[in-house]
């Protein structure tokens, strides 16, 4: 049963974990009681640690099957630690899904660019298992990746299996490599002027660390792509989750409520701005 | 039940009577006393424990109580509290867990809160609470703690005889006088030994309450006299906020110089956020017990003037205090409307009153204001 | 087959260029390719071409002692390899080396210079082309700085 409180987590127990980076795993949690919604691409929960706390994470598995929740969590604090040590059978604490989304209706029909960096490839995962399942609805589908270093690549594996797809175009690109790597190097922004793509009827959905996206919402824009139609997942200090508690207030919006997935336009003037 | 919509008036016995009314519904009858030199927010069961012939003189950074040559019952302004301390109160239990092994379960803290009925909630307080109704109860995910405070609420209203030295109510269009979302509302009125309140009702349960009452039917000379009541107390603001937009001369300034100067002075101390009767935000606390065994999460107000408030991963996204008070009047006065509709500021002049360096909020707005009209006749 | 006339103005570095420019800009370039491996200029050797790679993948990278080389760059089809001509004394400032097989325009540096230096007009339609390469490589540098994906250091 979901509580009409939405502050009290449910109890789920871990159903499998994957080593995906040094530092970063992959839980499979029980997708919860009857009454959870199913959630979009590009939503989040809220983990609970018994006695040590509760962090947002965004759902990074495919919204389209109910079996599990899905959830990659980097090891950076006292929770997230504690997240990434779980076992199979152990039980953590889980509220939502919540907020905004990818604008994966507003996006039908539109050649989609999706670039990500870093962990930043997590949140967009459903996004792209969406487009996927629903392949007809969209038209080129691009994806820009771009990670610390050849070792950082996130889902590598899928990474590959989908540039093997004929209507998938997939470019990795790292900040720094050794003699091994075959690959391209230079910062995931880098790679947009080159792309030979149609920025008018292009929707971007861009996720990764603030100051990537910002570089690479300056180079979608020097592109030609519009403000309305450049999407980003923003990260700000989320503890409710319901838009009570006030601490992801990013000028007029609530991240945690309104996003965090929000289109530039919302957020051009104040992204740059420093302190804000 | 005879008519008591065109208004009646009650005695001081009558007011009594009233407590008692309310206390007999089983309400917790809450209302201003004085307590360490300050006019505060107490349970209250006898006339006697309001502040009979007490004023305050407030200015900015200064509060300091006075003695009347009369003996009004509510010659005062607003003090430290407001009522967000009952609806919304400073540290709530949201939850227990528990760890059995592998077994972990949760059970929601509900405790049954009392149904309080406030006595001489003024207009702006009023307006606060609407406000806190919007943020706390106005979408889907509304507060169960909050709602279940304030759906049980009975309020008595007070059109203020009396502004403070850093009211701006009337620059705010939020009172004096009171216009709406009260049970029962009251004017106090003092003719030398004749001391009366003209007493309204605004909802069912106020007019039930009302007829059981001792009461007269009002003259046209109490309305005259409630009326004035009000304008003398307009006239009396301490404080005022320009007439402008003021949420785009904010958004459009946000690189003012004079949030420099304010971060100079300001302490960043949460003084404003903690008496500001519609700052809604809090943080929560996780505990357990030495065992392991059970866990606890509570809520407790929280502050944009902290450094933790803003933390990501990594840092907090507003370190200096500029930006943090930049962020805490901003929000307050520009973001808010775009949030919920109105300003999140209803001129109660309490984060003036209380900042320990006395910074004044209508001041701040002033000074980028005409700091800007200047530039724009050049 | 084209001629190298025709490879130089179509290379993106120069596309669009004024045809009497593009003749005068042809007479310093020739067609060169390297193999997989093959450095095309060492760190501090001198910057004698530039490079308009039409085909291939070369990496940029810097040799730290102990350890393998860097590589904080790579170029492809279409972009330019070497900014150093511009700047003198005109030294090499990291390696480029070809990652895989690389076709590309040489242009002879003193070449280009002369004919950039004898009609400022060229000179300067050159300069405009370089310029949002050298800022675009500046701003990534800056985000390469930051190390944006690296661990915080503070816990959450």
């Amino acid at each position: 049963m979901i509580s009409d409180d939405f502050m009290v987590p449910e109890p789920v127990r871990v159903l499998r974990k994957q080593q995906e980076l040094e530092t970063t795993w992959t839980l499979e949690l029980e997708p919860g009681g009857a009454g959870r919604r199913p959630f979009l691409p590009g939503q989040f929960n809220m983990l609970y640690m018994f006695g040590v706390g509760e962090v947002p994470i965004s759902l990074s598995g495919d919204a389209g099957q109910t079996e599990t929740l899905i959830h990659t969590v980097r090891a950076v604090g006292p929770v997230s630690n504690k997240l990434a040590a779980l076992k199979p059978m152990d039980a953590v604490g889980l509220r939502g899904p919540f907020g905004v989304g990818w604008p994966m209706t507003a996006g039908e029909g539109a050649d989609l660019l999706i670039v990500a960096g870093g962990l930043g490839l997590a949140p967009l995962r459903p996004a792209i298992y969406h487009v996927l399942r629903h392949r007809e609805r969209y038209g080129r589908v691009i994806l820009l990746y771009g990670t610390r270093s050849p070792e950082d690549i996130l889902y590598a594996g899928q990474l590959e299996e989908w540039n093997k797809r004929p209507d998938v175009e997939v470019h990795i690109t790292v900040d720094h490599a050794g003699g091994d790597w075959l690959g391209k190097i230079g910062v995931v922004p880098s790679l947009v002027p080159s792309l030979d793509f149609d920025p008018e009827d292009t929707v971007a959905m861009v996720c990764g660390p603030e100051v990537m996206m910002r570089f690479t919402v300056n180079a979608l824009r020097d592109a030609g792509v519009e403000d309305e139609s450049i999407y980003l997942s923003m990260e700000r200090n989320m503890k409710c989750a319901l838009g009570h508690c006030g601490h992801c207030q990013f000028g007029s919006t609530f991240v945690c409520k309104d996003g965090p997935v929000l289109s530039f336009d919302r957020l051009r003037g104040l992204l740059s701005l420093k302190e804000f | 039940m005879d008519n008591v919509d065109d208004g009646s008036v009650i005695t001081r016995q009558g007011l009594q009577c009233l407590l008692d009314a309310l206390a007999q519904r089983g309400y917790t009858v809450v209302g201003p006393t004085v307590r360490d030199q300050a006019i505060v927010y107490e349970e209250l069961a006898r006339i006697e424990a309001l502040p009979a012939g007490w004023t305050d003189e407030q200015d900015g950074g200064l509060y300091r109580l006075k003695r009347r040559s009369d003996d009004a019952l509510f010659g005062y302004a607003v003090g430290p509290h407001s009522w967000k301390r009952f609806l919304h109160p400073p540290k709530v239990s949201l939850w227990q867990a528990t760890r059995n092994g592998d077994e972990l379960r949760f059970v929601p803290a509900r405790d049954e809160p009392p149904r309080y009925a406030f006595i001489g909630v003024r207009a702006c307080e009023l307006a606060a609470i609407g406000i806190q109704d919007r943020v706390l109860m106005g979408d889907e995910y509304a507060d169960p703690h909050y709602r279940s405070r304030r759906e049980q609420a009975f309020l008595v209203a007070l059109n203020c005889s009396e502004a403070g030295g850093t009211c701006f109510c009337d620059s705010m269009n939020t009172g004096p006088d009171v216009k709406e979302g009260y049970d029962l509302v009251l004017t106090e009125l003092l003719d030398g030994d004749n001391h009366l309140f003209l007493i309204r009702s605004g909802s069912e349960e106020g007019a039930e309450v009302l007829a059981e009452l001792p009461r007269e039917p009002a003259t046209e000379a109490h309305q005259t006299a409630a009326t004035a009541v009000v304008e003398k107390t307009r006239g009396q603001m301490g404080r005022s906020m320009p007439q402008t937009a003021i949420p785009a001369l904010l958004m459009d300034n946000l690189e003012h110089p004079r949030w420099d100067e304010v971060a100079d002075r300001c302490l960043s101390c949460s003084n404003c956020t903690m008496v500001c009767p519609t700052c809604f935000c809090t943080t929560v606390e996780d505990t357990s017990d030495l065992e392991g065994g059970t866990a606890e999460r509570s809520r407790r107000w929280d502050s944009c003037f902290t450094s933790d408030f803003s933390y990501i991963h990594g840092g907090s996204v507003r370190n200096s205090t500029r930006s943090r008070y930049r962020q805490w009047m901003t929000h307050k006065l520009a973001t808010w409307v775009d949030q919920f509709g109105t300003s999140g500021c209803v001129g109660c002049g309490r984060c003036i009153t209380w900042c320990p360096v006395g910074i004044d909020i209508t001041e701040e707005v002033h000074a980028i204001h005409d700091d800007v009209s200047s530039r724009d006749k050049e | 087959m084209k001629n190298i006339a025709q490879i130089v103005c179509e290379h993106p570095f120069f596309h669009g260029l004024d045809g009497e420019f593009c003749d005068l800009v042809c007479g310093c370039a020739r067609n060169v390719r390297f193999n997989p491996g093959e450095y095309l200029f060492h760190e501090g050797g001198d910057a004698d071409y530039l490079y308009l790679i039409r085909f291939g993948q070369v990496a940029l990278e810097i040799a730290v002692p102990g350890k393998p080389s860097v590589r904080f760059q790579t170029l492809h089809d279409g972009d330019l390899v070497g900014v150093s001509w511009v700047l003198p004394p005109y030294h090499w400032a990291y390696d480029a080396r070809a990652i895989t097989l690389t076709r590309a325009i040489a242009m002879d540096a003193h070449c280009l210079r002369k004919k950039c230096d004898d009609d400022p007009v060229l000179g300067y339609d050159v300069m405009k082309r370089l310029l949002p390469i050298l800022t675009s490589r500046l701003h990534a540098t800056q985000m390469q700085i930051l190390d944006v994906y690296g661990t915080p250091e503070q816990p959450e």
